[in-house]
C-alpha cells in the first residue's frame, strides 16, 4: 500500500508516497535512480545492497520503507561530494580494492560503517567485520588492504 | 591491389558473412569524419578457433582512431568484466603509438561502433588480440612519421614520435602533432604488417603497474551496470519460468494478474511474462500465475551423476599419444588407478543477468551484461527474425562474468519483451534465476592409470577424462609412453552446462597434481623433486623453482604433517605452479588455508599489478571450488537457490597470498585464468600432508574430509 513517507537520504529530508512493502533496496533504485545500491540476493547474504542506516550498515534487499520512516540513509553516492572521494573510497582506489566493482559500493559503506563503530580496528576485526560482503572476483586482499590503510584514530575525523 | 579494393574485397567478405553491412561501414568510417583509421584482424585465427572450437568470420576485428585532437579511440568487441583489459589494452595501445596513457579511450562491445569479435573468453584478449592491436599502433605511427616527413620536409628516419609528437632529431622545435596531422585528413590504411611492433625491451608504458582505469566511477557507485540504466517509462519483467529443467509446458492460468493495477501481461505461447515498473511487484504477479507442466523422469541427482555419465554412451577423442601404452604398463614397477570426481558448479557473479532493452523505430537496443556482445546480436536477430542492421548491443560495464556470461538469454527476453510491448523492459535475474538458467561447469570424472618405474620415473600416463573437455589435460610430465582421451556426449546432462574460469582445466589438473602426489609419496619422495625429476619442459621447471623459493619449500617426504600443498599446470599459454600451507581440523574436517603462493609465467606482462590481481583472484575463487561449491539437484530440480545453500569463498577463507611473475620479454600469454587451474590438486595435496586423507572429488567439504580420514 502506498503511503507518504519521509527519511532523511543522504543529507536531504525526502517525503514520498511510496509501497510501505518495498525494499529499500528497490526505492533507491527505482525511485530515487540511486543505482550505486546493487541487487546482489535479495535475501541478505552477500551485502552487495549494503547502505548506513542511522549509521548502521544494513542489507537494504531487507528493509521494507515502513521500516525506513524517521530514519536517515546513506548510500555510496551520498559518501562524499561529487567532486570528491571520501578517505575510504580514496583507499579503495588507491589499493585497486576491486575488479569487476559491483561488489564495491557494498564493500565500502559496510566498511564506512565498520570504522564509524571502531576506528581502529585490527586486520583480524576488519575481516570479520567484512566476512558477509561477498566479493565473487576475489579482490578480498586488496579490500582489507584498502581499509586497513584508513583504520587508525587519525583519520577518523576525516572519515566523520 | 589497391588499397580501396582489398577494402571492397573485405567489405563482400564482411556482407557475404553477413556481418558487418556495408552501410554500417561507411557509418562508422563516415567521409566527414577525420583522422587516421587503421583497420586490422586478430592474427591467429586458428589459435582463435582452436580455442574456441568455432570458426570465425575473417573480417575486421577492431580499429583505432586518431582524432583531429590528438585523442586516441580503441573500438574492440571485448567487453570489461573486471579483468581489466580496458586498462592493460590501453596501455599497449598507447606505448606502440607513443602517446600517453591517458590520451586512449577505450570503447567496448558496442556492435554499432566495434567491428565484430567473437567474445570475451578463453583468455584471448591480450595474448590474441593484443598482437593485432600492437602491430596496428605500429602501422598508424609509420603512416604518421611519413606524413610527419612530407610536412616537416624531411626524411623519416630523422624522426621520432614521443607523447604524440613527432620530431626532428637534434632540431629543437621542429615538430608537429598527431593531432596537426590528421586533422582535415581522412588517411584509410588497411594494416599489412609492414611495421614491426617494438621489441618488448623498448615498451615503457607496458610491462607498468596501473591502477585501473575505471577505480574511480567504480567507488563513487557511478560505473553503470546493465541494471542501472533508467529509461523513460521502462518496465521491470518477470518471466514464468518452470520449476525444473525440462518440463514442458501444458497451461496456465494467468487469470490472477490479469486485473491488478499497474501489471501489464505478455503471454506469447508459452513466453508468458509480467511487467511492472517495480521489479518486486512484478515478482509478486508472476507468483499468482498457475502453470501446469510434465515432468521428465528424475534420473540423477548430484551423488548418482557419475555413476549416471560413465554409463553414459560417449565419443571419445584422442587428445595425445605416445609410444604405447601396453609398452609402458610392461615398464611399470607399479602401477597406480586412480579415479577423480567433480561436482557442477556455479559461476555465481555478484551481478544477476541483467539486460534493458526498448526500440528506436523498428530497431531493438539492448544494454546488455554479456561476455559476448556479437553473440547476443545474433541471437536476437535469429529469435526475433531481424535483420543484424537491427540489432545493437551495447555492453556496460560487467560484474563479473567468468563464463556465465557468454550465453545471455536474459538478452533475448528483453528485447522480445520490448518488441511485443513497445516499452523499454528490464530484465534483472534474481538470484534464484541465476542458478537455474546458469550454464554449471559440468560434473565430470578421470579415470587414470600411472604407472612407476623402479627409479620414480612415470613410464605410463593412461588418461581418460569424461565430461570436462580436454583442455588442461597435456600430460605435461615427460612420459614416453602416454595417451590421453577425452569422452563427451550430447544431451547426457540434466541442464545446461558451459565454460567455467578456464574450462576443463580445473577439473584435470585436480586429477593430475594428485595423482602425482600419490605416486611421490609412494617413491617415497618430496613431491616438488619428483614432479623436476619428470618434467623437462622448462618453462614449467622454471615457475616450480620459483614458487619453491618464494614460499620457502623445505623437501620432505609426504606425508610430512606440515599441510603443504603443491600444484603446477598450463593454461592458454601460461605456466603456474602454487605452493601452499593448510590446518585441517581433524575432528570437524575443516580447512584452513594458512597461506599459497603461486609463480606465473605469462610471456611478457602487460601490467603486473593487474595480473598479479587476477592471480589472487584466481586463488581466491579456486578455494570455492576446492573446498565447498556445489549444485545440489533432482533431475532438472536445482535445489541450490541462493547463496545460503551455495557457498563461495569468503574474507575469512583469505590465505596470506604471495605470487610472483617471471621476467619474460616473450610472445604474450593468458592472465585472466591461469592460477585458478591448479586450486583443487594444490588443496588436495596439502590436506594429504596434514593429516595422510587422499581426496579423490571436488569439492573437498567437510563430510568428505572426515570421509577420507576415516580410511587413512
Amino acid at each position: 500500500m502506498e503511503k507518504i513517507i519521509q527519511f532523511e537520504l543522504n543529507g536531504n529530508q525526502v517525503q514520498m508516497p511510496l509501497n510501505q512493502d518495498q525494499s529499500l533496496l528497490w526505492a533507491l533504485r527505482t525511485h530515487f535512480n540511486l543505482t550505486g545500491t546493487k541487487y546482489g540476493c535479495g535475501l541478505g547474504f552477500c551485502g552487495a545492497c549494503t547502505v548506513l542506516m542511522d549509521n548502521e550498515p544494513v542489507r537494504s534487499c531487507t528493509i521494507y520503507m515502513a521500516d525506513v520512516e524517521g530514519k536517515k540513509i546513506t548510500t555510496i553516492e551520498g559518501l562524499a561530494p561529487a567532486d570528491q572521494l571520501h578517505p575510504i573510497q580514496q583507499a579503495f582506489v588507491d589499493h585497486d580494492a576491486m575488479q569487476c566493482g559491483y561488489c564495491t559500493p557494498g564493500m565500502i559503506m559496510n566498511a564506512y560503517g565498520l570504522l564509524l563503530k571502531n576506528p581502529s580496528p585490527s586486520r583480524k576485526l576488519i575481516i570479520e567485520g567484512m566476512n558477509n560482503n561477498y566479493c565473487r572476483c576475489g579482490a578480498h586482499s586488496q579490500i582489507v588492504d584498502a581499509v586497513e590503510s584508513v583504520s587508525n584514530e587519525a583519520k577518523l575525523n576525516q572519515i566523520k | 591491389m589497391k588499397l580501396s579494393e582489398l577494402l571492397q574485397e573485405d567489405l563482400d567478405i564482411e556482407i557475404e558473412t553477413n556481418r558487418l553491412k556495408r552501410r554500417d561501414f561507411i557509418k562508422l568510417t563516415g567521409a566527414s569524419l577525420g583522422g587516421l583509421f587503421v583497420f586490422f584482424r586478430t592474427g591467429s585465427f586458428d589459435l582463435l578457433a582452436a580455442d574456441q572450437k568455432r570458426t570465425l568470420p575473417t573480417d575486421y576485428n577492431a580499429f583505432l582512431r586518431i582524432d583531429e585532437d590528438g585523442e586516441v579511440t580503441c573500438f574492440t568487441g571485448k567487453i570489461e568484466m573486471g579483468q581489466g583489459v580496458i586498462t592493460s589494452l590501453a596501455q599497449m595501445l598507447a606505448d606502440e603509438l607513443d602517446v600517453a596513457f591517458e590520451s586512449v579511450k577505450m570503447v567496448m562491445g558496442d556492435t554499432d561502433l566495434c567491428p565484430y569479435d567473437a567474445g570475451t573468453w578463453g583468455s584471448l584478449s591480450v595474448r590474441v588480440f593484443g598482437p593485432s592491436l600492437l602491430a596496428a599502433a605500429a602501422e598508424a605511427k609509420s603512416v604518421l612519421i611519413s606524413l610527419a616527413a612530407e610536412k616537416l620536409g624531411t626524411t623519416t628516419d630523422q624522426l621520432y614520435a614521443q607523447g604524440g609528437v613527432i620530431s626532428v632529431k637534434g632540431e629543437k622545435g621542429l615538430f608537429v602533432t598527431y593531432g596537426q596531422l590528421t586533422k582535415g585528413n581522412r588517411i584509410e590504411k588497411l594494416l599489412d604488417n609492414q611495421s614491426k611492433p617494438k621489441d618488448f625491451s623498448e615498451y615503457k608504458i607496458m610491462g607498468k603497474s596501473i591502477i585501473r582505469t575505471d577505480a574511480t566511477e567504480k567507488v563513487r557507485g557511478k560505473a553503470l551496470y546493465a541494471g542501472d540504466y533508467r529509461l523513460p517509462g521502462m518496465l521491470y519483467a518477470k518471466i514464468l519460468r518452470p520449476p525444473s529443467h525440462g518440463a514442458s509446458f501444458v497451461s496456465a492460468d494467468t487469470s490472477a494478474v490479469r486485473n491488478i493495477e499497474e501489471v501489464m501481461l505478455v503471454e506469447d505461447g508459452e513466453f508468458i511474462a509480467v511487467l511492472h515498473k517495480d521489479p518486486e511487484q512484478a515478482e509478486k504477479a508472476i507468483r499468482l500465475i498457475k502453470a501446469a507442466y510434465t515432468f521428465q523422469e528424475k534420473k540423477v541427482d548430484e551423488k548418482t551423476i557419475f555413476d549416471f555419465l560413465l554409463n553414459s554412451e560417449t565419443e571419445e577423442r584422442v587428445v595425445n599419444e605416445k609410444g604405447d601404452i601396453k609398452n609402458g604398463r610392461i615398464a611399470s614397477k607399479e602401477v597406480f588407478e586412480s579415479t577423480f570426481y567433480n561436482s557442477y558448479v556455479a559461476h555465481s557473479p555478484i551481478e544477476t543477468h541483467t539486460a534493458v532493452a526498448y526500440l528506436e523505430e523498428d530497431k531493438i537496443i539492448a544494454i546488455v551484461s554479456t561476455q559476448s556482445p556479437f553473440g547476443v546480436q545474433d541471437m536476437i536477430a535469429r529469435e526475433l527474425d531481424l535483420p543484424l542492421e537491427k540489432v545493437r548491443i551495447i555492453t556496460p560495464f560487467v560484474g563479473g562474468a567468468f563464463g556465465g556470461k557468454a550465453p545471455a538469454q536474459q538478452a533475448l527476453e528483453a528485447a522480445r519483451l520490448a518488441k511485443l510491448t513497445g516499452k523499454p523492459v528490464m530484465v534483472h535475474w534474481t538470484r534464484e534465476e541465476e542458478f537455474f538458467n546458469d550454464t554449471f561447469r559440468p560434473a565430470a570424472v578421470i579415470k587414470l592409470s600411472s604407472g612407476m618405474d623402479d627409479q620414480a620415473n612415470i613410464s605410463l600416463w593412461d588418461y581418460k577424462v569424461y565430461f570436462a573437455g580436454s583442455r588442461g589435460s597435456d600430460t605435461v610430465y615427460d612420459v614416453a609412453d602416454q595417451r590421453t582421451a577425452s569422452f563427451s556426449a550430447k544431451n547426457v546432462h540434466p541442464f545446461s552446462v558451459g565454460a567455467w574460469r578456464a574450462p576443463g582445466n580445473n577439473t584435470n589438473t585436480f586429477a593430475r597434481e594428485s595423482q602425482i602426489d600419490i605416486m611421490a609419496a609412494k617413491a617415497g619422495m618430496d613431491p616438488l623433486e619428483f614432479r623436476l625429476k619428470n618434467l623437462k619442459d622448462e618453462r614449467m621447471i622454471g615457475v616450480l623453482k620459483a614458487v619453491a623459493e618464494l614460499f620457502g619449500w623445505k623437501p620432505a617426504k609426504f606425508p610430512s604433517g606440515r599441510g603443504y600443498g603443491i600444484a603446477c599446470g598450463l593454461d592458454a599459454g601460461s605456466y603456474v605452479a602454487h605452493m601452499a600451507e593448510v590446518k585441517v581440523d581433524q575432528k570437524t574436517g575443516f580447512v584452513e588455508v594458512v597461506r599459497v603462493a603461486c609463480a606465473q609465467d605469462m610471456g611478457f606482462c602487460v601490467n603486473p599489478h593487474g595480473a598479479k590481481m587476477q592471480m589472487d583472484g584466481c586463488i581466491m575463487m579456486g578455494l570455492g571450488y576446492a573446498l565447498s561449491e556445489e549444485v545440489e539437484f533432482t533431475g532438472g530440480d536445482i535445489k541450490t537457490a541462493n547463496f545460503g545453500t551455495y557457498q563461495i569463498p569468503q574474507f575469512s577463507w583469505l590465505p596470506i597470498i604471495e605470487t610472483v611473475i617471471l621476467d619474460k620479454k616473450e610472445a604474450m600469454q593468458a592472465g585472466g585464468e591461469p592460477a585458478i587451474i591448479c586450486m583443487g590438486g594444490l588443496i588436495a595435496n596439502a590436506i594429504f600432508d596434514a593429516t595422510g586423507a587422499r581426496l579423490f572429488q571436488l569439492p573437498m567439504t567437510p563430510k568428505r574430509i572426515l570421509e577420507a580420514l576415516s580410511k587413512v
